[in-house]
């Protein structure tokens, strides 16, 4: 297939802005005009249009594929939250306008003001804010709300400890907000190893990063043990929530004794990933950290207004232009609204009743690592398939994919050997989980008896497995133009 | 109450036999009961219908009923109705990061393509597959200077937006690194201070072009200048100024970075948005962010996928050029279907015509007497000076239905009475007589 | 994993090996960690003329799916990279011991030579990495 740039043909007109009188160019001096070409196509409308309409056919989605990739909670996005999300009151408000006069932009503050209310009370905290754009920037906001905390009291402390089985944002955003990462294996029983913890523990560690439940998809058994031992040293628990959605209703990370959460509203709360993003990663925190929060914060005045406060007295300061990605809050407000407790409570116990069959309807043909309920995901560990038949968790992918089945998270958690970790979300039904369990058996089986055939796969998609290496050692990054 | 489980009774009975669970608390039973939730006192479950209702409501308290002349980075530009068509694709959608490149190649072509047409419009080698908005993305831009020479403080002109100024202060509060801001001279860049500044010690310069008051610079003289002393020249730019204006490239810049929104993105209130990188070659593997790079497939048939993944936090951790990992692919997929669409001449025309309107603008608006049009190139922002506070003014423009600019003094409390306003090509020379019109009245 | 442990040089737990002619050394990975990395797309050319300790970090050498850090070996000045490895990073896995060189040291202290394996330590030690 052509890319854009040999479909371009010289002349060609698509959309027009209209034109501009002729003496306007004058108004620009010479030494500050472009000189060079802009460099962009010529189309026609109907020839973008097609070209990235078929595009888009390329793709495996949720609404056209099952997606099974763990970690990233790939739940049915609800179609009337896009709606919502593009009303012109929404869409086609300017953020300076919350500057220029609160009372013009009443519906978005109050929009803000009660989704905040709503995940604290999900997550059992006191403050939020909406600002952080993804998962890893929330992390980093609390990374950052570790430090001016900390500061505050006049300790400069330099660690953060992450358990191994964490996401790699975890130590990249500790890194980034100018922490040295202090790394825990996990015991036999999938949690944090509280022996090594307490060991490396002191006063100069600044906060513990969990992901609740954590990467292998288990509860710790061991969080209280924890979270007493972190406290002692007054370092902060930070919650990773990229797994939020196994606890709706069942926990909350506030009333376990975290003091940061960060949502991926695009996980939880069923906001569409967009092929990478936008997604939200909007931060709770405990009491002790509400003063600390990135500034504006939407408040509510004793008449019942909404407005702005710049005030708080020790914000750490904005962590981004305005207020998050706003029509992503809109989304996720949405969903909440329509599931309510209830609902909430019931996708989670979906979550985990998918992800549990799939984990005893397997075990017999991959290795589990841990023998035990799972929560929302389920890891297997291709070993078996390796050490037997040469078969590796990739060629698994790759001819799951074949069978039109996304693949679930492949070599992740790094602790466990060729990983497969399973999410299959709440939001899908019993015959399209078995269907995906016939697929993994017939693969297993394939493995054994023809793993020469699951080396090839797939064979039927747009490409077949692409040349990584070629690609990173010549570097071809933009069309020929 | 809107549900999204299919399970019937008799599914969820044969799952739990499956399990070999007698409940569905079982499932739970890792979570002892004083670790359960201590409330979780929510509404009940509302219906589709019920939800559309109340999100309508909500949407009536922001009001409509004005014309805006509000820009500081975000501007209100027309966007073609075959944008939405083809970024609201359920393919595209609900995608997830295109890791499995066999089941992605929409995506990631895509992203190739937002490559090319970033690396085009900037006149730079490469960019990356976006970064979250223009703010985050110039705090990747130092950074990523640091780490390419190891110095430690960074130059900013005071004409950077400030709310990527304020940004960058919060993310490096705990870093060893320094910032010094140089002042403007009344609202534009001192260039000359700016050089004295570049020694051996900084890591980067950083202006903007335009400028928040939206004053057009050349900044060429002062790159080269940087370059000569290891300074890594950081550009923040504005996406269809480069329609006409000089690009970061031609400048020589070394990175690239800016707010995309005006390409084809709605102002949705502050996002979401997207973060522009591009760079000269030196840089490319020191960028973060995703890159998708062109190979083949073991058929030689022309294959796309995200390479220079080994600078990534999920290989890399706390060694990595970033922590970003969601990023706003569906933004860059508004981008470069926008930039699609408009193609070369379209592109240059949008520019031309946001010049012509603004100028309009500043014509009609300087006719009014006490008013002053601060002197200088501009593209389609600009700054004036009124004979009362620019709040106060803006305040009173809002109760006749207009939103008048941005009273520079929310950022620069010396400057009480500057206001900045933009007109891009959907102001109309009708709206804009309207406004000046009752702009003659309400100022004094 | 079957590896080459060549004889005559001396190698570091984090999988180096240095060549030592004189006053020089010469630096590379060994086999051991190429075949673990695979195919290796970017070696980080590192500064001519910078000092380094023993053990400190030399540069970073990138594969398609992994990302490794080079320690020196033994304290001294990068006195020379080998710049094929632009152009060429394949050659660390096709002769990760003689054209897969990545640097040359100029010794500053020839007594820590001692702190490093020779091969048959060096084997017995990878073999016990399996």
């Amino acid at each position: 297939m052509k890319n854009i740039y040999e479909k371009s043909v010289p002349g060609r007109r698509g959309v027009d802005p209209g034109t501009a009188k002729k003496e306007t160019e004058k108004k620009l001096a010479d030494r500050y005009r472009r000189i060079s070409d802009n460099g962009l196509p010529e189309l026609s409308e109907l020839d973008v249009i097609r070209h990235y309409i078929r595009l888009s056919q390329l793709n495996f989605s949720v609404d056209t594929h099952f997606y099974p990739l763990g970690s990233c909670t790939m739940k049915y996005n609800p179609k009337v939250n896009e709606a919502l999300s593009s009303l012109p009151g929404f869409a086609g408000t300017h953020p300076f306008m919350a500057y220029l006069d609160v009372d013009a932009v009443q519906g978005s503050l109050e929009l803000i003001y009660s989704l905040s209310e709503l995940l604290a009370e999900i997550t059992g905290m006191k403050g939020v804010t909406t600002q952080p754009y993804a998962g890893a920037h929330g992390e980093l906001t609390g990374i950052l709300l570790m430090a001016a905390y900390h500061g505050t009291k006049g300790n400069r402390k330099k660690y953060v400890i992450v358990p191994d089985e964490a996401h790699g944002t975890n130590p990249a955003s500790a890194a980034m907000g100018g922490f040295s990462v202090i790394s825990i294996p996990v015991d036999r029983d999938g949690g944090m190893d509280v022996n090594i913890f307490r060991e490396k523990m002191s006063d100069e560690v600044a906060g513990v990063m969990l992901t609740l439940p954590n990467t292998l998809g288990l509860f710790p058994r061991n969080i209280s043990e924890i979270v007493k031992i972190a406290k002692k040293h007054d370092a902060l628990l930070y919650n990773d929530g990229a797994n939020l959605n196994a606890i709706l209703g069942k926990a909350r990370p506030g009333d376990i004794g975290f003091d940061i959460v960060h949502m991926n509203l695009h996980k939880t709360f069923a906001t569409p990933h967009g092929g990478g993003g936008p997604g939200a990663g909007v931060v709770a925190v405990s009491e002790k950290l509400v003063d600390f929060l990135p500034v504006p914060i939407v408040t509510k005045t004793k008449g019942g207004a909404y407005t702005l406060d710049f005030k708080v007295k020790r914000s750490i300061g904005r962590v981004a232009s305005f207020f998050g990605n706003f029509a992503v809050l809109v989304r996720a407000y949405a969903y909440i609204m329509m599931l309510g407790r209830e609902g909430l409570t019931d996708a989670s116990e979906k979550a985990v009743l998918n992800a549990n069959y799939i984990r005893v309807k397997l075990k017999k043909y991959y290795d589990a690592p841990f023998d035990r309920n799972c929560m929302h995901e389920c890891v297997f560990s291709a070993r078996r398939q390796v050490q037997k038949y040469g078969v590796h968790a990739i060629d698994i992918a790759k001819a799951l994919i074949e069978r039109g089945i996304h693949p679930p998270t492949i070599y992740f958690p790094l602790v466990v050997d060729e990983a497969l970790m399973i999410e299959p979300t709440e939001t899908e039904s019993k015959e399209t989980l078995d269907e995906f369990i016939r697929a993994m058996v017939e693969i297993a089986e394939t493995a054994e008896k023809n793993p020469g055939m699951l080396k090839n796969a797939p064979e039927n998609t747009p490409v077949s497995r692409p040349d990584e290496t070629k690609a990173a050692r010549e570097l071809k990054l933009t069309c020929n133009r | 109450m809107a549900l999204f489980t299919p399970h019937t009774e008799n599914e969820i009975r044969e799952m739990l036999d499956a399990i070999g669970v007698g409940s569905m608390e079982e499932l739970f039973s890792d979570i002892p009961g004083v670790l359960r939730p201590k409330s979780f006192d929510l509404p009940a479950g509302t219906t589709e219908n019920e939800t559309a209702r109340i999100f309508g409501e909500l949407e009536r308290r922001n009001r409509l009923d004005y014309v805006s002349f509000l820009g500081g980075g975000y501007y209100d530009h027309f966007i073609p109705a075959a944008v939405d068509t083809i970024t609201s694709r359920s393919e595209f959608v609900t995608a997830y990061t295109p890791y499995q490149p066999e089941a992605s190649q929409g995506t990631l072509r895509a992203i190739f393509e937002y490559q090319t047409m970033i690396a085009g419009i900037t006149s730079l080698e490469f960019a990356n597959a976006s970064l979250y908005d223009g703010g985050t993305g110039l705090y990747e831009a130092i950074a990523m200077a640091v780490r390419t020479n190891g110095r430690k403080k960074i130059i900013v002109d005071a004409g950077v937006n400030p709310l990527f100024r304020s940004i960058v202060k919060t993310y490096i509060t705990n870093l060893d690194l320094e910032i010094r801001e140089v002042e403007l001279q009344d609202i534009s860049t001192d260039t000359e201070s700016i050089g004295g500044l570049l020694d051996d010690g900084v890591a980067a310069v950083v202006v903007q072009n335009p400028n928040f008051f939206g004053m057009v610079d050349d900044y060429e003289e002062l790159f080269s200048l940087a370059r000569t002393r290891g300074v890594v020249s950081i550009a923040v730019f504005y996406p269809i100024s480069l329609g006409i204006i000089k690009t970061p490239g031609e400048m020589k810049a070394d990175i690239a970075v800016g707010e995309g929104q005006s390409l084809g993105l709605p102002l949705s209130f502050g996002g979401p948005y997207l973060g522009i990188m591009a760079v000269e070659k030196k840089f490319v593997r020191k960028m973060p962010g995703r890159i998708v790079g062109e190979t083949v497939d073991k058929n030689g048939k022309r294959a796309f996928v995200l390479t220079l993944q080994a600078r990534e936090q999920h290989i890399r951790r706390e060694k990595a050029t970033s922590n970003i990992c969601s990023n706003q692919a569906l933004c860059a997929l508004r981008a470069v279907v926008y930039l699609s669409l408009m193609g070369k001449n379209g592109f240059r025309n949008t520019a031309l015509i946001n010049l012509e309107r603004a100028e309009y603008l500043k014509e009609k608006i300087g006719n009014i007497r006490g008013v002053e049009i601060i002197a200088g190139q501009t593209f389609n922002e600009f700054t004036v000076r009124l004979p009362m506070s620019a709040v106060d003014f803006a305040h009173k423009m809002l109760g006749h239905g207009y939103a008048a600019g941005i009273p520079a003094s929310l950022f620069y409390q010396d400057k009480p009475n500057h206001l900045i306003l933009s007109a891009t090509e959907k102001r109309t020379e009708q709206e804009m007589d309207g406004f000046v019109a009752v702009a003659r009245k309400v100022l004094p | 994993m079957d590896i080459t442990v060549l004889d005559g040089y001396y190698y570091t737990k984090e999988h180096e090996w240095a060549r030592i002619e004189g006053t020089t050394a010469t630096v590379g990975i060994t086999d051991y960690a190429q075949q673990k990395l695979g195919d290796i797309t970017y070696v980080d050319p590192p500064a001519i003329g910078n000092e380094l300790k023993q053990f400190e970090f030399l540069t970073g050498i990138e594969s398609v799916k992994a990302a490794s850090d080079i320690y020196s070996p033994i304290s001294g000045k990068i006195a020379a990279y080998n710049s094929a490895l632009d152009e060429n990073p394949e050659l660390v896995n096709k002769s990760c011991y003689t054209d897969g060189w990545i640097v040359q040291v100029e010794i500053s202290d020839p007594s820590e030579i001692k702190n490093l394996m020779d091969a048959a330590a060096y084997r017995s030690y990878a073999a016990g990495l399996e």
